[in-house]
């Protein structure tokens, strides 16, 4: 029996599109990517408000600090008391001195969980100002308006 | 006179292999590291340790305004009182308040440049409503976007020893 010989072709598969996909994923996670994690938390539940809208230019020394609903405050990565909370803002003050800056100037953002009381972060504030911290941010989710 | 043709038109094919495997890892790295993070906005407030002022305001300044925040034992909301005025739990009502008092007057001496409001929050009432309060007296966004101010200058009421 006589066997025909077929002609195989070597099929390449066209990459063009899924590289100009690929490229475009990329460059829109680069974007969005977003490595200063300092002033985030997870743990934390912003309060919304629709006036919140984000800064237009950047705070001057800023120390975020974590108030979370369990009377507890987060400051570099380390859960504090209230109270706990004074050597923490005194060392912060004593460091802008050393920079020659006002404890005055810097701004303290204060993160609260929505189901914060109040009275904790009326604490944190108070204890802020014995450290000479005047300048507060109080900081909250963006929500659409009415 | 002929032309001789020098050997054979190689095709030259690029290697894409070692892109597309550094394109994939970088894809993957920026997938894993990718969090959804709802915008965050501030309200600036600067409370020096004494701000309280002595003395009687200015005869052509607004009284001022303390904003009693009642709560339950869980720190819900139950009561909202402004000076003598009851808002239940409305903070709508607070803010029309607050829009009727400061009117349209903007500027150098204006209502709304002399106008104070002191927050008096129960001990255990949640962050949250306290923040709707602030809202309500600062200020509110207008249909394209832009935001009218109302109070500017906001403080808290000392907590009671104790409390």
């Amino acid at each position: 029996m006589k066997l025909t010989k077929v002609k195989t072709e070597i099929t390449e598969m066209d990459m063009t599109p899924m590289i100009d996909m690929t490229f475009q994923l990329i460059a829109f996670f680069m974007m969005l990517i977003n490595f200063a994690e300092g002033d985030q938390n997870e743990r934390i539940q912003l309060p919304a408000s629709e006036l919140a809208k984000p800064a237009v230019s950047l705070l001057e020394s800023p120390i975020t600090l974590h108030v979370t609903d369990k009377d507890s405050v987060i400051i570099g990565g380390q859960e504090v008391s209230v109270d706990g909370l004074k050597p923490f803002m005194d060392r912060e003050a004593s460091v802008l001195s050393m920079r020659g800056k006002s404890p005055a100037a810097a701004t303290v953002i204060i993160r609260g969980d929505k189901d914060a009381r109040t009275i904790t972060v009326q604490g944190v504030i108070k204890t802020c100002q014995l450290a000479r911290f005047e300048r507060f941010v109080l900081r909250a989710k963006e929500e659409r308006g009415y | 006179m002929q032309i001789e043709k020098k050997g054979s038109e190689a095709k030259v094919e690029m290697q894409m292999t070692p892109m597309i495997d550094i394109v994939f890892q970088l894809l993957t790295f920026f997938i894993m590291t990718f969090k959804i993070v709802a915008a965050e906005g501030d309200f600036d407030i600067k409370m020096p340790l004494s701000s309280r002022s002595e003395g009687p305001p200015p005869e052509e300044q607004l009284p001022p305004m303390k904003v009693r925040l009642v709560a339950t034992s869980g720190g819900q909301l139950s009561k909202i009182k402004l000076n003598d005025n009851d808002f239940g739990v409305s903070f709508d009502g607070l803010h029309n308040y607050i829009i009727s008092l400061i009117g349209d007057d903007r500027g150098p001496g204006s209502n709304q440049e002399s106008a104070e409001v002191e927050l008096d929050c129960d001990p255990q009432l949640h962050y949250e409503h306290v923040i709707r309060a602030i809202t309500a007296v600062s200020g509110y966004t207008e249909a394209d976007g832009n935001i009218v101010k109302l109070v500017e200058k906001i403080r808290f009421t000392p907590p009671k020893p104790g409390g």
